[in-house]
């Protein structure tokens, strides 16, 4: 069925609401399982099993007092947060999110309207989910620079080596699978994994290349350079408080949320029905291993320098994709 | 024990392991080859399977080591020095204080004040009896130096308080009549604590 205006409207307004609202979740799942893994209980009092701990978080974020520093860039400094979490959704407009439905026809004014499963099936997908996380990366830099503060221009250092380390490995990781499916549409992998074997199987070697570039991506623990308390105090996020700073981790979970979704639809065979499970919980159980597998990294590993992060991308990672991207092409010309 | 016996007790039953750290690789073709080693190794799964098995143990085995505080509390020592108790006598039910007044003599950051006189068998009765728990450093030389064991230190360590000066009266520290029953009697300095002698390891006397 065509997707009307009016269902790509209301498919954007359930991303916008239900991925902002998971996002605040992904914070209290992010501290329950970080907690558990340190036999801690995490959040436990506001609410049952503190539930509501967002909630507190959210007032807290709203009310506190918005501070910019003396000498900072004014402009870019209230820009920057909404770059990362803007991005963030429009780089959610190209996955797919849920799958399709209609909705029923006794709901009024909008009864009978098709949402499509993505909201906008762009015959780029992939190349425009990655290209919009890649220019999230704007966000920290530019919050970096602007706070005129010696932590924010080091994590804004660090963006721009990470940034130019991971891009090229994200980039080359999906050339293989892009290479095999023959399209750069999700749907199209997703219909593609429906009737041959999950490309995490036949394309491992993309899987774990991408899985660690999305780590990157989203500056997540082995990689989370920009931010490490230890190191730079809060790096690009140091002068920031309040709801500013709130939009920035948003955007890092809605970022999280993104890769969950990339890796589960491109590797772990998208929505199709798996064995006796439908598609769409067979997919949310796979999203949340994949966001499930950030976390347990988080607590296990320890992080890497930045010089390492370089090093790891530029002389290991790339060449290996590159002969992976090479081998795979051989393969299928034979 | 003979002196020599005495002299090497203790030393060496621990078993000391030196850990194999191989060898620091010199070239760079040694660099690659420990990379490469350290990356199929799997070394980074048992990091992953750690934490999760800490978890599991944690959800499931009941192993959580968060304590609620303020609604759980560990139990602790005997010999921990809090807020002072004033017990008494087990038989009569009356204080045990003879107000001797060693207790003020001896504390050595002055926060001790009383006032005794006697009572009408000419035995000493205490009037007044005031700690400063401002100035009180819990040093427990009143616990020591009392004769009929009346001021011991009691398990309460709760004592933040808005304001420099706390004072407790006589009255506040007395076990009340109707819990005599419960009072416990204070083990003191050099009292062992529960499980001493798991918790505790000799310290060897020679390498
Ligand atoms: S514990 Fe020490 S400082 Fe406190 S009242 Fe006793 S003697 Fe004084
Ligand atoms: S030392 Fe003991 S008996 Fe003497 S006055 Fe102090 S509390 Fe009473």
């Amino acid at each position: 069925m065509e997707a009307t205006a009016l269902g790509i409207v209301i498919k954007a307004i359930i991303i916008l609401a239900i991925i902002s609202a998971i996002a605040g979740f992904g914070t209290y799942l992010e501290r329950k399982v970080l907690a558990f893994m340190q036999r801690r209980l995490g959040p436990m009092h506001v609410g049952p099993y503190g539930l509501l701990q967002i909630l507190a978080d959210g007032i807290k974020l709203f009310t506190k007092e918005d501070i910019i520093p003396q000498n900072a860039n004014r402009l870019i400094f209230g820009i920057a947060p909404a770059i990362t979490a803007a991005t963030a959704f429009i780089a959610l407009a190209g996955v797919p999110v849920f799958p399709d439905f209609t909705i029923p026809e006794f709901i009024p004014l909008l009864g009978g309207t098709f949402v499509p499963s993505v909201a906008a099936d762009i015959n780029i997908g992939i190349l425009f989910v990655l290209g919009m996380m890649a220019a999230g990366l704007y966000g920290p830099l530019l919050a970096g620079m602007a706070q005129a503060n010696k932590w924010g221009i080091i994590g804004a250092a660090r963006t721009a080596i990470q940034f130019l380390s991971y891009e090229v490995v994200t980039g080359l990781s999906i050339l293989a699978p892009i290479m095999i499916v023959g399209s750069l549409s999700l749907v199209d992998f997703n219909n593609y994994s429906s009737d041959h074997a999950w490309l995490m199987f036949t394309q491992p070697v993309a899987f774990v290349l991408f899985l660690i570039a999305g780590f990157a991506e989203t500056n997540r623990t082995p990689f989370d350079l920009l931010e490490h308390e230890a190191e730079v105090v809060s790096g690009y996020a140091t002068e920031y408080s309040g709801m500013r700073w709130g939009m920035f981790f948003i955007g890092e979970y809605a970022n999280m949320i993104t890769i969950s979704i990339l890796a589960a639809v491109v590797f772990m065979g998208g929505y199709n029905d798996l064995f006796f499970l439908p598609g769409w919980l067979a997919v949310l159980l796979k999203i949340s291993f994949v966001f499930f597998f950030m976390l347990w990294v988080r607590a296990a590993w320890p992080h890497v320098r930045p010089d390492q992060l370089m090093w790891l991308c530029w002389k290991v990672l790339m060449p290996i994709a590159v002969i992976n991207v090479v081998v795979t092409g051989i393969v299928m010309m034979v | 024990m003979g002196l020599e016996q005495f002299k090497n007790r203790n030393v060496g039953t621990q078993n000391y392991r030196l850990l194999d750290l191989g060898e620091t690789p010199k070239t760079g073709f040694g660099q690659f080859k420990q990379v490469a080693k350290r990356t199929f190794k799997g070394e980074l799964f048992v990091g992953l399977w750690v934490t999760l098995r800490e978890m599991i143990n944690a959800l499931f085995r009941g192993e959580m080591h968060t304590v609620k505080y303020p609604f759980e509390k560990l139990p602790i020592s005997p010999r921990y020095r809090a807020i002072h108790d004033m017990l008494r006598l087990l038989e009569s039910g009356h204080y045990r204080c003879i107000g001797c007044g060693l207790c003020e003599k001896i504390c050595i950051s002055n926060c001790i004040a009383m006032e005794t006189r006697y009572d009408e068998n000419q035995r000493k009765e205490v009037s007044e009896y005031t700690i400063n728990f401002g100035r009180c450093i819990f040093c427990g030389y009143c616990a020591e130096v009392c004769p009929e064991l009346a001021i011991v230190h009691g398990p309460r360590y709760e004592n933040a308080s808005e304001q420099r000066a706390g004072f407790s009266l006589f009255e506040d520290m007395l076990t009340p009549i109707d819990k005599l029953n419960l009072q416990q009697e204070y083990d003191g300095f050099g009292a062992v604590t529960p499980y001493a002698d798991e918790n505790i390891k000799k310290t060897p006397l020679a390498y």
